[in-house]
């Protein structure tokens, strides 16, 4: 177990900079998300840990000690890869025993600890199944155990839970983060699944375009997203395209005058705001923002309502609903109050982060 | 609704399916149930209906010597060219299919090559060219027991490299990189993980390049000393002399060679897996 530092790291395929000068510090015992659109160099960054992609320039240390050009046998880095990757030709047992066996550990000792890793993902009953013999969420824990049997410095997943279906997903992500929590392991994870991610993470990494967008805990990612893409990407937003007019005025591209609470230059900007931030009804009307708009479209998501309303010919906002038994399901057409307090919008300057994530 | 048309139409289509098997399965084994009815005929001249049975071919099969030397040349060389081309065959396959380097392609034909030439006419060119070699060095290499190896193993290459390739086009290769991770080096992630992923693929290179080289005929013709023939040639030259049903014994005892290496093999890799 041990600290990790990228500082500038770098690879380019010719003039593609797949990941582009990203530094950044896990402390002991951390567990860092890397989260990104696919392509945005989350997956590269964690190879370049591992050591399987040999960076352009820059470093990486492991506990303080530069590792940038050990080969990946070197490096006591225990990975997970998506798929697994487990040994189809060896036992469960044998392929925890693997790199113990690379590290010569004594035979007794080894026994010992294939058993403590199986028993710490409840599979010590099934040592000696083959992989093929078993389900996709039992590969997947032997592929953890196999990882952690070795002790290693860093605990490297790769998009470890996207096999799995749903309702596995959900179970496996919280035993990880306990085990995690429990060995004290500093831990990096890579995923597109930006609810993975808030599961389990101590601090994210959003990466677009292979740049490291914001660094942060949930909180701040959440409700300060650094750039518009963060915006779209952690948790949803409505954006509005329009331009700041003046002192906490924002005026969209078809002519609804908002108020704003946030201070940026004058120009061309975007407005986002949190679905859930919006209030319809009677209530919007205690708002430093309310009008009026029509119902669009609504969709019932169980414990929640998501309604879409039409504020001008460019404008939408979607208002989510907690579906409790007082609320009454607005009618498709029907004319809608609509609300939100002036320090829940989010400004952007347009210029920036356009090219990414579509809104919505 | 679906579902109560569907036994009607997966009978009629099932009738169709198993009877074409069982024509092509008949079509297949004919030409052999033929050949083992006629090795236990008791007449010297194969006719109809046969007058008796007997076993006195099996016998007279190992009284004639030129069957015995012509099967242990036989074995001796297809034991060796396989070994040679699982040898040559095994880092071609690794080349072809893992590296960048240009001219893989060509590389990939270039070794598959001896499978599309005719025999007659891979014999008649190494023929030419162990006679221009013998001269040039001295080396008593035509006719040779080393000049057949080396033809053979010519044969066997094609095999091994393309049903290698073929296996290892298929191995994933994070599982190698998990075992770089887990603290093997290369070559210890080749012998412990890559090699044994490849058995499949190393078992059925072994099976078919062995059995390429060991019914080798036309190629070996040419190659062949005196006093030295592999068994095809001992029984293409036994039938210019004699039609009885001695040649019917040895192929019987060829077919059940090759029958038990299958199930032999079967037994340790799954034939369904490996082609």
């Amino acid at each position: 177990m041990a600290s990790l530092d990228l500082q500038s790291l770098t690879k380019s395929y010719g003039d593609n900079r797949v990941v582009a000068d990203v530094s950044l510090h896990v402390a002991q015992g951390e567990f860092l998300v890397l989260l990104g659109p696919s392509g945005c160099g989350k997956t590269t960054t964690l190879r370049m840990i591992a050591g399987f992609v040999e960076p352009s320039s820059g470093n990486i240390l492991i506990g303080g000690k530069d590792i940038t050009t050990l080969p990946p046998w070197r490096r006591n880095c225990g990975m997970v890869f998506q798929n697994y990757a487990l040994f189809p030709h060896l036992t469960v047992a044998e392929n925890v025993a693997f790199g113990l066996q690379m590290r010569k550990v004594e035979s007794i000792e080894q026994r010992k600890r294939v058993k403590d890793a199986l028993t710490m993902v409840r599979l010590e009953h099934l040592a000696g199944r083959y992989p093929r013999e078993m389900s996709g969420g039992q590969q997947q824990r032997v592929a953890l155990a196999r990882a952690l049997a070795i002790e290693p410095d860093i605990l490297l997943l790769d998009e470890p839970l996207s096999n799995l279906d749903a309702k596995l997903r959900e179970e496996v992500r919280v035993e990880i983060r306990e085990l995690q929590r429990k060995l004290g392991l500093t831990t990096i994870l890579v995923t597109h699944d930006q609810e993975e991610a808030l599961t389990v993470a101590d601090r994210l990494v959003v990466m677009n375009g292979g740049h490291v967008c914001q660094i942060g805990d949930k909180r701040d990612l959440y409700e300060r997203p650094a750039d518009r893409f963060v915006a779209s990407f952690i948790g949803r937003s409505s954006f509005i395209e329009g331009h700041i007019k003046g002192q906490g005025l924002f005026e969209s591209t078809d002519g609804l005058q908002l108020k704003v609470s946030r201070e940026i230059n004058l120009g061309p900007a975007t407005l986002a705001i949190r679905p859930e931030r919006c209030r319809l009804g009677t209530s919007a009307q205690t708002c430093d923002n309310h009008l009026t708009g029509q119902v669009e479209f609504v969709s019932y998501l169980g414990s929640a309502l998501d309604i879409h309303v039409r504020l001008g010919t460019q404008t939408k906002v979607i208002v989510q609903l907690s579906n409790q038994e007082s609320v009454k399901e607005p009618q498709l057409g029907e004319t809608v109050q609509i609300g939100w307090a002036s320090t829940a919008g989010l400004l952007y300057p347009s210029d920036q982060g356009r090219e990414s994530y579509g809104g919505l | 609704m679906a579902y109560s048309r569907m036994p009607r139409e997966g009978l009629i289509g099932r009738i169709l399916l198993n009877g074409a098997a069982a024509l092509a399965m008949v079509y297949i084994l004919l030409p052999l149930f033929f050949v083992f009815w006629l090795s236990v005929f008791n007449q010297e001249i194969p006719s109809f209906p046969p007058d008796g049975y007997s076993l006195r071919w099996f016998s007279a099969l190992a009284e004639y010597r030129e069957f015995a030397s012509g099967f242990i040349l036989s074995l001796q060389v297809g034991v060796i060219a396989t070994f040679v081309g699982l040898v040559l065959g095994l880092p071609a396959a690794l080349v072809i299919v893992r590296s960048q380097i240009n001219g893989r392609g060509f590389f990939n034909s270039l070794l598959l090559a001896p499978m599309v030439v005719p025999g007659v006419v891979l014999g008649t060119a190494l023929y030419v060219f162990q006679i221009e070699a013998e001269i040039a060095t001295d080396l008593p290499l035509m006719g040779s027991f080393l000049g057949l190896v080396i033809a053979h193993s010519l044969i066997v290459v094609p095999w091994t490299v393309r049903l290698i390739c073929a296996n290892l086009v298929g191995i994933d290769r994070t599982i190698e990189e998990a075992a770089y991770n887990l603290g093997a080096g290369p070559i210890t992630t080749f012998f412990k993980i890559t090699l044994p992923m490849i058995r499949p693929g190393l078992v059925a290179a072994t099976l078919f390049g062995f059995v390429a080289s060991f019914g080798n005929l036309e190629m070996s013709l040419f190659l062949v000393g005196p006093g030295r023939t592999t068994l095809p040639i001992a029984i293409l030259q036994y039938l210019e002399w004699k039609i009885d049903p001695t040649v019917a014994a040895a192929s019987v005892l060829q077919i059940a060679l090759i029958a038990l290496a299958l199930l032999i093999t079967d037994h340790y890799v799954k034939l369904s897996r490996v082609v």
